[in-house]
């Protein structure tokens, strides 16, 4: 909302400057963007008179002028403007001076001869045609009458003023208008306000009653249709000081029927509409809701089909307009209009919201009704109008009107209490000075009873904390002091949960992997991309019904995407190598269509690529975190070879204990390739869950070892295939209780193994926690494990 | 053989005065205090002393012994000390080469700023809520006294999955959810992921970041609010920022502000930052609406309370000073790393 300060001072004496009056308005609710000084540029621009025009010696194209500025001496100034003439009075930008633009002017020779400014058009003075209609469409600007010579033409021409541009919040729709603002400005500064003074002549013959009807046939969605009619109308450009304040507010000066009607709307915030009465048939207005699929062709020549929820105005055969959003091309003023009539009507707030969306038509007017306008303006609004009318002599304005109103909107009385708005605040603001404030708001005071009645444009004060909220930005909100809650003492912690995720991106972080964020919504394309199957439950998922676009379109099941895709991006810009992770959401639908929220469980992604990474790079990182969280013994990677995206040799499936936690494993490099990925990429994805339930950080020392331990080394050539997890298992399962430790300390493959083999060697730890262990002790032990080994893979051993 | 005594103590001496090397000092030894020795040698002698003579000269003997063994032991610390000082010359390397460093991982700028002011709200007493991002229209509009077809709606550009879920717009929800445990006094932060319909562009991401705190217990003033984001602000960034309580509206709270800080890049000045202002905009805030309390089963002539919700990215960015939004979802690593 745009408001320009010389109209607000028409209603309130404000003599703050611009600075101080944005600060303050701000800080007592009405918030500004920021504002701008207009003409503000202009300097050192005077009047002038045209005293003599003679050809220049060198140039058909250009004349040299005398203009008298006031001054001795009359300034000699060389122009290219065909509609000068000598007694013309002239805006003169002298040397030295600066237009609207920033250009300045300085003295200088045009072709030979001395010039020492220039004389201005309207553009050159920041305005066009609509601030000055008398202005030629190329030329300078030539006053109508005698100015004084010499003079500012800012001043002169009024062309200074101060924008100020407003963020106007939803519960308060009565400030998107010049009253409302007029209104808070007079509260912040306890100023009065002054309301224009609104008497109407009623010059023209005829009653009104005879002339028009009105029938409301949705008084919902219209509660109210005030009607006024004015005759004789002469149609033709508004005066200047009307111009410039629509100007000011960036609506542009049409002519003076229509600019009456905008300038009320931007006076009162209420839109109006005229009509010109000789469309209407049976000169009876009805207020109807359209048919399903009826056309109708606004004002701006577009034809539009409605629905049944949307709300027309009509006459007894057709709509002459979408109530509240636009009239129609149908009735509209036109030169020839002699009898106009002047349409402030209330219509539903929502309803025009949702007609506006519907029909992509959103106008001034819809957009000031949808936030919701007090009904009782309407009368006032119109009568402002016609009062207008006659200011401007454009017509005769016709006794009465035609009001219809079937409930009327009182005002609300509500109760108040002092002692519960200064517990809110935390204030001890005295009762006498709560209610000085609630006056300046207009609200009427009933001290002996606590009760106030609210003004009707007032609809958002119901509470003590509403008007808390009224109490305390007038008072000033810098005024309420600080404080620090008593109240009941809480502990300030991380859930359980919560010190998990730490200890997991402090592991993570501490192996080198970088944090990553990705996006949670997803492309239902990156299915096929990932070869994830047909049929898998990974293709269920909740869809955004409207998304920014298919790319954005699904929530996602899986964390795949975002992580490849970041390290594609990796990839693209040539980084070396990339480690990545991130606790995240996926999003499981329960069931489809949506009728419960999803599962929408964490999971803990790792992805890298990078010269020095493989397999057992990305196992690392997870041992190294079970290990942190304690779950190093209860967890388990099996061989999975049927996860369709991952490489089927190369990929594990992770438990924690009988939980199926996750996998982990190298990208199938097709799917790399679908990201652009030209080397291998590891992959890890965990249930964050998991590592939750299965983390143990309670540690129990174990008493350190008191005698010494046997160690003994084995070799053995096994088949390729046998896993080392497998041969451990034997070994542990075979050495008895004396075993302490088995280490894997080398696998050896190469020229001195037949191919289809390997060479494993293990170091294992016996130790007794009550005797030193002698070689006896262990022989057996050994040579069970040898037997079993042999036994279960023909292991040739090497000990 | 008092002569011969003397003889032996004057060469050992001299011969100690030659060593160079550690082990020249063992041949020393042996050569004049070994079982074959000199001094062992001239001691077989003795036999043929008299009982007069014997006293003094093995008296003698063992000065003569126990000053050549002290000799032996200070060539010998000497020694050692030169030899370590020869070693660790020798033992120079070029301090100046770089360090043999494990890769260390970077967390996420968005994330740092979340762990920040955790850790402040921690420590005055709050606990960390979560709720889902998927979420009942009931919770992130209904009952924050958002009803259907208001205007904030329109505002807020939802994501809707269907006509009763929408995908949280912010984090508010989660305070009607922390309100309906039932448990009371509620004080909670919930940092999470939002979601609003704009299009991506430096400043704009449909997905990103809020945090959202509440406070609920007897006798909450605004002048509590104003005091614990004050020491927030304070906390954030430094303890010359001020603070500036602006009227604002919210439909769920009421009072309702918004804060503004001290504009980091001018210190309050008034720059291109801040477009003159001197302040910066960092959070809206104010007293739970009673209509929300009591929607959540709380009732408001007992109970009162104050929420806040601010956007993570800008703090972020601000931090940072990252210009881009867009950086913070690329995961280059060459961004993280700075981090």
């Amino acid at each position: 909302m745009d408001m320009s300060m010389t109209w607000l001072k028409d209603y309130v004496d404000v003599d703050a400057d611009i600075k101080d009056f944005v600060e303050d308005i701000t800080l007592s609710g009405s918030k500004v963007e920021g504002y701008t000084v207009l003409g503000g540029d202009i300097k050192n621009v005077v009047t002038g008179k045209v005293l003599s025009i003679e050809k220049h010696p060198d140039a058909d194209k250009l004349v040299v002028t005398k203009i008298d500025i006031g001054s001795e001496e009359p300034l000699q100034i060389v122009t290219g403007a065909k509609n000068l003439y000598e007694g013309a009075f002239v805006p003169v930008a002298l040397s030295g001076s600066t237009l609207a633009n920033g250009v300045k002017i300085k003295k200088g020779k045009l072709r030979g001869v001395e010039s020492n400014g220039m004389l201005c058009s309207v553009e050159e003075l920041g305005c066009d045609g609509h601030d000055f209609p008398e202005a030629p469409e190329d030329g300078i600007y030539i006053f109508k009458e005698e100015v004084p010579l010499g003079a500012d033409v800012v001043e002169v021409m009024d062309l200074y003023d101060e924008s100020v541009e407003f963020e106007i919040t939803s519960n308060r729709p009565d400030c998107f208008s010049m009253i409302g603002l007029a209104r808070e400005a007079a509260a912040t500064y306890d100023k009065k306000l002054n309301y224009p003074e609104i008497m109407v002549k009623e010059e023209a013959d005829g009653d009104i009653n005879s002339m028009i009807s009105v029938e409301i046939k949705n008084s919902e969605l219209c509660p109210r249709y005030v009607a006024r009619v004015v005759k004789n109308v002469k149609i033709g450009p508004s005066p200047r000081w009307m111009r410039k304040r629509l100007r000011s507010v960036g609506i542009r000066p049409i002519n003076n029927i229509v600019d009456i009607t905008n300038f009320v709307m931007q006076e009162f915030g209420q839109p109006m509409h005229a009509f010109s009465i000789d469309t209407i048939t049976d000169r009876k207005i009805i207020v109807r809701n359209a048919e399903e699929g009826e056309k109708f062709t606004t004002l701006d020549g577009n034809e539009r089909t409605l629905d049944s929820s949307m709300l027309v105005i009509a006459d007894t055969e057709k709509a002459i307009g979408i109530a509240g959003v636009m009239g129609g091309e149908n009735s509209m003023i036109t030169g020839d209009t002699a009898e106009v009539l002047f349409e402030s009507a209330n219509f539903n707030g929502p309803n025009i919201r949702i007609t506006a969306k519907k029909l992509g038509l959103r106008t001034d007017a819809s957009s000031k009704f949808e936030k919701g306008i007090d009904p009782n303006l309407c009368a006032l609004a119109v009568n402002r109008a016609v009062q207008l009318v006659e200011i401007l002599g454009c017509g005769d304005v016709v006794k009465g009107s035609v009001d219809c109103y079937p409930n009327k909107l009182e005002r609300r009385r509500i109760s108040y209490s002092p002692e519960k708005i200064n517990k809110l605040l935390g204030t001890e603001i005295p009762e006498n000075t709560m209610i000085e404030l609630f006056e300046r708001l207009e609200i009427v005071v009933d001290k002996e009873a606590k009760m106030l009645t609210i003004p009707t444009f007032r609809p958002d004060l119901e509470t003590d904390a509403d008007l808390a909220e009224e109490v305390a930005r007038l008072y000033g909100y810098s005024r309420i002091e600080p404080t620090l809650a008593a109240g009941t003492p809480t502990v300030g912690k991380k859930t359980y949960e919560q010190q998990i995720t730490d200890i997991v991106k402090d592991t993570m972080i501490s192996n080198g992997l970088c944090e990553a964020m990705t996006y949670t919504f997803e492309s239902p394309k990156v299915f096929d991309k990932l070869l994830i199957p047909e049929e898998s439950e990974l293709r269920k998922t909740v869809v955004i019904s409207n998304p920014l676009g298919e790319d954005f379109s699904i929530m996602r099941t899986t964390t795949l995407n975002g992580m490849l895709t970041s390290l594609s991006t990796n990839y693209n810009r040539r980084n070396e190598e990339a480690a990545l992770f991130e606790i995240g959401k996926v999003f499981l639908p329960k069931a489809l269509p949506l009728t419960e929220l999803p599962d929408e469980p964490q999971k803990l992604s790792i992805a890298m690529y990078g010269n020095d990474t493989d397999f057992y790079t990305i196992k690392g990182i997870a041992e190294h975190l079970f290990d942190v969280l304690g779950i190093g013994n209860k967890a388990e990677f099996r061989p999975q070879g049927n996860i369709s995206w991952m490489h089927p040799g190369r990929t594990a499936d992770i438990y924690i204990g009988t939980n199926h936690a996750g996998y982990i494993g190298e990208l199938h490099p097709t799917v790399a390739g679908n990201y652009s990925i030209e080397t291998r990429v590891y992959f890890a994805v965990i249930d964050f869950s998991a590592l939750v339930e299965g983390s143990c950080l309670i540690t129990e020392y174990k008493a350190l070892p008191k005698y010494p331990a046997i160690t003994r080394d084995i070799s053995m050539v096994i088949k390729d295939s046998v896993f080392v997890k497998d041969i451990e298992k034997v070994i542990v399962d075979n050495g008895g209780k004396l075993i302490e430790n088995i280490k894997l300390f080398d696998v050896y493959q190469g020229s001195q193994i037949e191919s289809g083999f390997k060479s494993v060697s293990y170091s294992i730890t016996f130790r007794a926690s009550d005797r030193t262990l002698i070689d006896e002790d262990v022989n057996p032990s050994m040579k069970k494990i040898v037997e079993a080994l042999e036994k279960e893979f023909g292991a040739n051993l090497r000990e | 053989m008092k002569k011969q005594l003397q003889e032996i103590q004057e060469k050992a001496i001299a011969a100690l005065g030659q060593v160079k090397q550690s082990k020249e000092l063992d041949d020393i030894k042996v050569k004049f205090l070994g079982k074959k020795g000199e001094l062992t040698a001239i001691l077989k002698g003795m036999k043929d002393l008299t009982n007069e003579e014997r006293p003094v000269i093995g008296q003698l003997a063992n000065d003569v012994r126990n000053d050549i063994e002290k000799k032996i032991e200070q060539v010998k610390k000497e020694l050692a000390s030169l030899e370590l000082k020869a070693r660790l010359e020798n033992e120079k390397i070029d301090v100046t080469m770089p360090g043999h460093t494990c890769a260390c991982g970077h967390r996420h700028p968005l994330d740092k700023v979340i762990e920040e002011i955790s850790n402040i709200f921690i420590g005055m007493g709050y606990e960390i809520a979560d709720g889902p991002e998927v979420e009942r229209d009931y919770y992130n509009f209904e009952a924050l006294n958002i009803p259907k077809n208001h205007p904030a709606r329109d505002e807020q550009d939802t994501f809707y999955i269907n006509s009763e879920i929408v995908l949280r717009t912010q984090t508010s929800p989660v305070q009607v959810r922390s309100m309906q445990k039932g448990k009371l006094p509620v004080r909670v932060i919930c940092p999470g992921t939002v979601y609003r319909s704009d299009e991506v562009d430096a400043t704009h991401s449909p997905i990103f970041h809020q945090l959202e705190g509440l406070v609920v217990d007897k006798n909450i003033t605004m002048g509590d609010l104003k005091g614990a984001l004050a020491v927030f602000a304070k906390e954030l960034f430094g303890e010359d920022v001020k603070v500036r309580f602006r009227p604002h509206h919210f439909p769920f709270t009421e009072p309702s502000a918004e804060m503004d800080v001290t504009c980091f890049a001018c210190g309050g000045k008034g720059c291109r930052v801040c477009k003159g202002e001197g302040y910066i905009e960092l959070l809206g805030c104010g007293m739970v609406h009673p209509k929300v309390l009591r929607m959540s089963g709380i009732d408001p002539d007992e109970y009162s309370g104050f929420a806040f919700g601010m956007g993570l990215e800008r703090v972020a960015m601000q931090r940072y000073g990252i210009t881009d939004l867009r950086l913070l979802f690329e995961n280059d690593v060459k961004f993280l790393k700075q981090f």
